[in-house]
């Protein structure tokens, strides 16, 4: 019965072919290093359904965010849960990344035929990054509001362009309202949107040349 | 190897199956409890609510009456309102029908209109009778009644209203 649904399905969509194509590639003789991609993978996917859940009670406004985190942290079954995974999560996936990327720059991975995964992942790299930036606000505590201030100041000081800069995080010169919404949208579309395209290149080039072999002594 | 031993790469698999569903169900069947979770709240207090002096309920005649309980829901109190009519049918006290305006249809808010001698919804054309029978439209029946009331000793009419039925 199960055998005969599988049939029908593989037939249309080729599900062997793809298990094939996707899951047993053939590798080259690897170790944990390896895995660090993966695992960026598997904290995207586990960020971006922890933030799912998170938008369910979050409020981006001013008077309510706040209290909203808190009601979520206090008051609603395994809240503490959900925002705590997606809290230590973020963290984590930025080390996860920049070790992944610290590992390909070591073992000369991102050269030809791969420039462009390696590119992609900066990319990739500063997306996430971003995403640090931008859900940092979002708690509308002190530290995030100074730090805010000061991340965004900081990007004042960019000669010429500077102030424009500014204002465009900000949505106008001082942190308001403007500056949670715009953070918020693009902590949750803006960002996620760029970074599951990227995603998806990297993944496309990653199988269309494999993984690299490391390089040995005639290297 | 026999056919009994487990392969290497059938043990990854299987071992990578195991520990993907556990991850799977500790983070998701919290999370289907953090969503279901104000479904499996129960409602506020319950609380008698005076609605009005019995001397200014002319017999006869619906006497509207509206109140708001402000209950917390999350992180925000909210402001709720509810409403209805008392009718004094004679001179006896107790002799009343205190019907909620809350349309047993589809919860819009009835109003008394005297022409027509009749509770009018204005959402799907509900007809209700001064006694809170359905004459006409789609409602599936009567107007809901508060049954517990009391008049305290000044002369005032409290009803009984629990958070709860959301009706007395």
């Amino acid at each position: 019965m199960w055998k005969k649904i599988y049939e029908w399905l593989d037939e249309r969509l080729g599900l062997n072919a793809m298990y094939t194509n996707l899951l047993d590639r053939p590798e080259p003789r690897g170790n944990w290093w390896n895995t660090l991609g993966s695992a960026s993978l598997f904290l995207f996917v586990l960020q971006g359904l922890t933030g799912i859940f998170l938008t369910v009670y979050y409020t981006p406004s001013p008077d309510h965010a706040y209290d909203s985190i808190t009601y979520i942290m206090e008051g609603v079954a395994f809240g503490w849960l959900i925002r705590g995974i997606h809290h230590w999560g973020a963290t984590l996936m930025v080390v996860v990344v920049f070790i992944h990327m610290l590992r390909v720059f070591v073992t000369a991975s991102f050269k030809y035929p791969r420039e462009l995964t390696w590119l992609i992942g900066i990319g990739l790299f500063l997306t996430t990054l971003g995403m640090g930036f931008t859900g940092y606000l979002l708690p509308w505590n002190q530290r995030a509001f100074w730090a805010t201030t000061v991340g965004t100041q900081i990007a004042g000081t960019a000669p010429l362009v500077g102030e424009f800069i500014l204002k465009a995080l900000r949505g106008g010169p001082d942190l308001s309202a403007l500056t949670l919404q715009r953070f918020f949208s693009g902590h949750i579309w803006m960002l996620p949107a760029a970074l599951a395209g990227l995603i998806g290149v990297h993944l496309y080039l990653i199988i269309r040349h494999g993984e690299s072999y490391y390089p040995n002594k005639e290297d | 190897m026999s056919d009994h031993e487990l392969s290497r790469r059938d043990f990854i698999k299987v071992t990578t199956g195991i520990v993907g569903g556990l991850i799977g169900a500790v983070i998701g069947l919290p999370a289907i409890y953090y969503l279901i979770d104000p479904a499996l709240r129960e409602g506020g207090k319950d609380a008698w609510i005076p609605i009005g002096k019995l001397e200014n309920m002319e017999i006869g005649k619906p006497y509207p009456f509206s109140f708001t309980r402000v209950m917390v829901n999350g992180w925000e109190r909210t402001a709720s309102s509810f409403g209805g009519y008392a009718l004094r049918k004679s001179e006896d006290p107790n002799d009343i029908l205190i019907l909620s305006s809350r349309c047993t249809h589809l919860a819009c808010t009835v109003n008394w209109n005297e022409e027509a001698d009749a509770y009018l919804c204005p959402c799907h054309d509900a007809k209700f009778s001064r006694e809170g029978e359905v004459l006409d439209g789609p409602p599936p029946r009567a107007l809901d009644r508060y049954t517990e009331f009391r008049l305290t000793e000044d002369g005032s009419l409290e009803i009984f209203f629990s958070e709860n039925k959301k009706t007395g």
